[in-house]
């Protein structure tokens, strides 16, 4: 094979790269996203199903950015945990309950944000403690009250670490790891990176929204 | 090596990387964070809803985002005018919140809502 048929097979292969992505996976149905066009989204508490208390506020204290980051305006998460409150609606499952009507009227928001966290904490295991924060996400039109889009993502302290200091350093480290992640802030770290893989724009994640550059110009994924 | 094939062999490289880049490359960040999300963080775990402290940092967040002349989060301003209404602060609540409005129109009816519940409680 002479260098240019290989040159020719090589920009070939690259074509095909470019062309399916970073990853390939089955396309998302946008059309009822891209009608409804929001520009605004409601977050609203987390319902947490782990056992972890500080859940609910940790990964909400995180959500704003990637949202805002793409394009939307985000109602302030601390002035509408309040607002519920003042309203005699403690938890997150009654916040949930509220009428897509009723939230539309008091904040006048176009969409809102239902999270629920599934995965929250650190599990001993024997040779390592790992840390994980996992969650679900579905975004409503509070104006026809349709789904817009639904996701979900995990991120975990163990993500690409190794063991390769034999067995005996491994069980104090996962010993170590285990009163480390659950005094320290280790949980609300991971679920930063959980609530970034959760509310970025990318394949089958949100749409940029209307705040952002890349708003309006028709490429892959967005409107 | 021909002209031709040196040149394409450049076109190539150039492909390589913008491929490469596709998958990591991050735009600047369209808003300044400087401290918020740590001090909502912490006016969402207190009782109180968070006092001094946080408008402390969050005055120091308004500084360095100035001087670096980029704009303040979505929120900011009403998350701060909150803190102010924790203080007894009343003049600068509405000052906040209207400027929430004025940065944010998607988020004028809540402001307004606000500063209605406000102005009746101040009367009665």
């Amino acid at each position: 094979m002479n260098l240019s048929s290989l040159l020719k097979w090589a920009g070939v292969a690259l074509l095909a790269l470019l062309a399916s992505g970073c990853a390939t996976r089955q396309p998302y149905d946008y059309s009822a996203f891209r009608r409804a066009q929001p520009k605004s989204i409601l977050v609203l508490p987390p319902v947490n199903k782990s056992p972890d208390i500080l859940a609910s506020n940790s990964l909400l204290a995180h959500m704003s950015m990637p949202l805002a980051e793409a394009g939307y305006y985000v109602f302030p998460v601390a002035l509408v945990t309040r607002t519920f409150k003042e309203n005699g609606l403690n938890s997150p499952d009654e916040m949930h309950a509220v009428s897509t009507a009723k939230l539309r009227e008091i904040f006048g928001a176009d969409a809102a944000l239902y999270v629920e966290i599934t995965e929250y904490g650190t599990s001993y295991a024997v040779i390592r403690s790992d840390t994980v924060v996992a969650a679900k996400a579905r975004l409503l039109d509070l104006r026809s009250g349709e789904t817009l889009w639904e996701g979900s993502a995990r991120a975990s302290s163990g993500e690409g670490q190794s063991n390769n200091n034999g067995l005996i350093g491994a069980l104090v480290k996962a010993a170590i790891d285990q009163i480390v992640n659950t005094i320290g802030e280790k949980g609300h770290e991971i679920a930063g990176i959980t609530s970034q893989r959760l509310l970025s724009p990318g394949p089958s994640g949100i749409l940029v929204g209307p705040r952002s550059p890349e708003y309006g110009k028709d490429t892959g994924n967005r409107p | 090596m021909t002209s031709i094939q040196s040149r394409s062999l450049a076109l190539l490289a150039c492909v390589a990387g913008l491929a490469l880049a596709g998958c990591a490359s991050k735009p600047a960040g369209l808003y300044y964070w400087g401290d918020y999300q740590k001090q909502v963080y912490a006016e969402l775990r207190s009782e109180s809803g968070g006092g001094p402290e946080q408008i402390i940092a969050l005055e120091k967040t308004v500084q360095q985002a100035r001087s670096q002349s980029k704009p303040l989060p979505p929120g900011f301003h009403a998350n701060l005018g909150l803190l102010y209404l924790g203080q007894g602060k009343i003049d600068q609540v509405v000052q906040e919140f209207e400027t929430e409005k004025a940065l944010f129109p998607e988020g004028a009816s809540f402001m307004d809502f606000l500063l209605r519940k406000i102005k009746g409680e101040q009367k009665s």
